[in-house]
């Protein structure tokens, strides 16, 4: 049971605002001593295993471009075409960027979208813009923060529930092999089938709380 | 061959850029502190493999420690930001080519091969892909928005000070889930959900293995951590033999089960934390307070789709 404390610390860790990369470090340390692993093989493994996951780091390449875009404007621009269209409100954008990249997912195009490439240049700035028509009257930051804070979401929500309709998604191959080891062969399509029923909730479901949000926006505005 | 090794060092030059841009600020307070944390980062992707593990483990450590003591770096404006938008609708290439550079370079060389030549290692082609579309990406807003040549280096600062010490947390957690899966949480936490449920009927036996397919997943940070184990423990033994589920369902709403966990933890830091620090959120958890609500009707639904059609015809 010992073993669990790292959990324990990741939790009270959390819920108390310490630095994360702190409390996992000594979530790491704790679970291992528990199960009697001394301090140097911790270190050693934790080097081992953040090197061998370095692939994570590639995503952050778009940055420098992102930075730039931002600098000669893709924000405000993002923020004007929005604008101009009469009828786009935040959960409108928002539950259009939601549908196309759960389409898209679906297809197998999971690398169109992502939170540094579309969400923080494009996506939140047109949720955004939809709200702040006027210049001289700026979100405040609660709402601005709230109206980000779906922009992420969406992304999230559309990719996950999308994703697994596509017959080739690492999840997928998972589900194949884990079966096969115990002798039970599944057929990918039958498997994505299956995905479908939440595929459809997760839009209607999400796609109703975009649309009370248009309505909590409205009624914060008067 | 083009693989992982190659990747690491071309994802060390922002990290090293960042480094070198501060070490060059001779205005702040905090200048070491901030060289030290992405230095030390860009060692780790570009040297790593070649150094041994127990060094490579105090690297990491000197970083959180970094971290912890805070890197809060002075901010950079950006250096002429133009009132009026300078590319019109052209801004939006640049950000378009990169997921577009990305698909093609998935779809045309799906194996690695280039002309017959195994130039790409399989397995890393659409991270190869995703590098060269960065590369294309930021030549293209160069040439479209003709930065002084200090720019490039100075908004890959300013971006990566916004996201800060939260860029390292997905790394940092993939190492936790391998010292928990070394030290056997994972077993730990599957026996105590299959001791604590009474598994008597197809509907109880669902929502174990639903709501601990979710649980689960909170703890580790990764469905496809929790699938193998709670499926071992749960889904196979109990859903699928004893009561006759359909094993292409039951893995499916499982692993469903498991991406709504996902949606409602810190520990996938890379959905729900770094976002926030991208965004620039005043709450880290904004992210997953938003998240929630849907995740918790969408793993009810899970359960009622898997318990209502997930055992027709089978069930004994």
């Amino acid at each position: 049971m010992l073993v669990l404390s790292g959990i324990a610390i990741i939790i009270i860790g959390f819920a108390l605002g310490v630095n994360p990369l702190l409390v996992v470090t000594v979530a790491a340390f704790a679970s291992a001593a528990a199960a009697g692993f001394g301090p140097v093989e911790v270190i050693a493994m934790i080097g081992k295993a953040f090197v061998s996951s370095r692939f994570m780091a590639v995503a952050w390449l778009a940055l420098p471009t992102i930075g730039l875009l931002e600098r000669a404007g893709l924000r405000e621009r993002a923020r004007d075409v929005v604008r101009r269209l009469r009828g786009a409100t935040t959960g409108r954008v928002l539950l259009g960027y939601m549908m196309l990249r759960q389409i898209t997912a679906a297809l197998g195009l999971t690398s169109l979208g992502g939170h540094v490439q579309m969400v923080r240049p494009i996506i939140a700035p047109m949720a955004e813009g939809a709200e702040e028509r006027d210049e001289a009257n700026p979100l405040d930051p609660e709402t601005r923060d709230h109206i980000r804070a779906h922009a992420a979401a969406v992304d999230n929500i559309g990719v996950f529930f999308g994703e697994d309709v596509f017959i080739a998604i690492g999840s997928i191959l998972l589900i194949r092999a884990i079966l096969e080891q115990e002798g039970i062969i599944v057929a990918p399509l039958h498997v994505a089938l299956w995905a479908i029923p939440t595929a459809i909730a997760a839009l209607l479901v999400h796609g109703a709380r975009l649309l009370m949000l248009d309505r909590r926006l409205k009624a914060r505005r008067r | 061959m083009i693989g992982l090794d190659a990747l690491g060092i071309a994802a060390a030059a922002l990290p090293a850029t960042v480094a070198i841009h501060h070490a060059l600020d001779r205005a702040e307070a905090t200048r070491w502190r901030n060289v030290g944390f992405w230095g030390v980062f860009a060692i780790l992707l570009g040297a790593g493999p070649w150094l041994p593990d127990l060094l490579n483990g105090c690297l990491v450590l000197a970083m959180v420690g970094l971290a912890t003591w805070g890197l809060r770096p002075s901010l950079v404006v950006s250096s002429d930001r133009p009132s009026s938008v300078r590319g019109g609708s052209w801004l939006f290439a640049p950000a378009l080519a990169l997921p577009a550079v990305t698909l093609a370079g998935t779809l045309l060389v799906p194996d690695g091969r280039i002309a017959g030549v195994a130039l790409i290692d399989p397995k890393q082609v659409s991270l190869v892909a995703l590098a060269l579309g960065a590369l294309v990406a930021l030549l293209l807003a160069i040439r479209l928005t003709r930065p002084p040549a200090t720019a490039p280096a100075a908004e890959s600062r300013r971006l990566s000070d916004a996201v800060g010490w939260a860029m390292i947390l997905p790394q940092m957690l993939a190492a936790l889930g391998g010292v928990f899966a070394m030290a056997g949480v994972g077993k730990v936490v599957a026996d105590g959900v299959t001791s604590v449920i009474a598994l008597d009927t197809p509907l109880t036996a669902t929502i174990a293995y639903c709501v601990g397919m979710a649980l689960f997943t909170m703890v580790m940070g990764n469905a496809f951590a929790a699938f193998p184990i709670m499926t071992a423990g749960i889904g196979l033994p109990i859903v699928i033999h004893r009561f006759g589920g359909d094993p292409a369902a039951v893995a499916a709403l499982g692993m469903l089960s498991g991406f709504c966990g996902t949606l409602m933890t810190p520990m996938a830091a890379n959905f729900n934390i770094v976002p926030a620090a991208i965004l620039e959120l005043r709450d880290r958890f904004g992210v997953i307070r938003v998240q929630w609500p849907t995740a918790l009707l969408l793993l009810v639904f899970n359960i009622a789709v898997l318990a209502a059609c997930g055992f027709s015809g089978r069930i004994s």
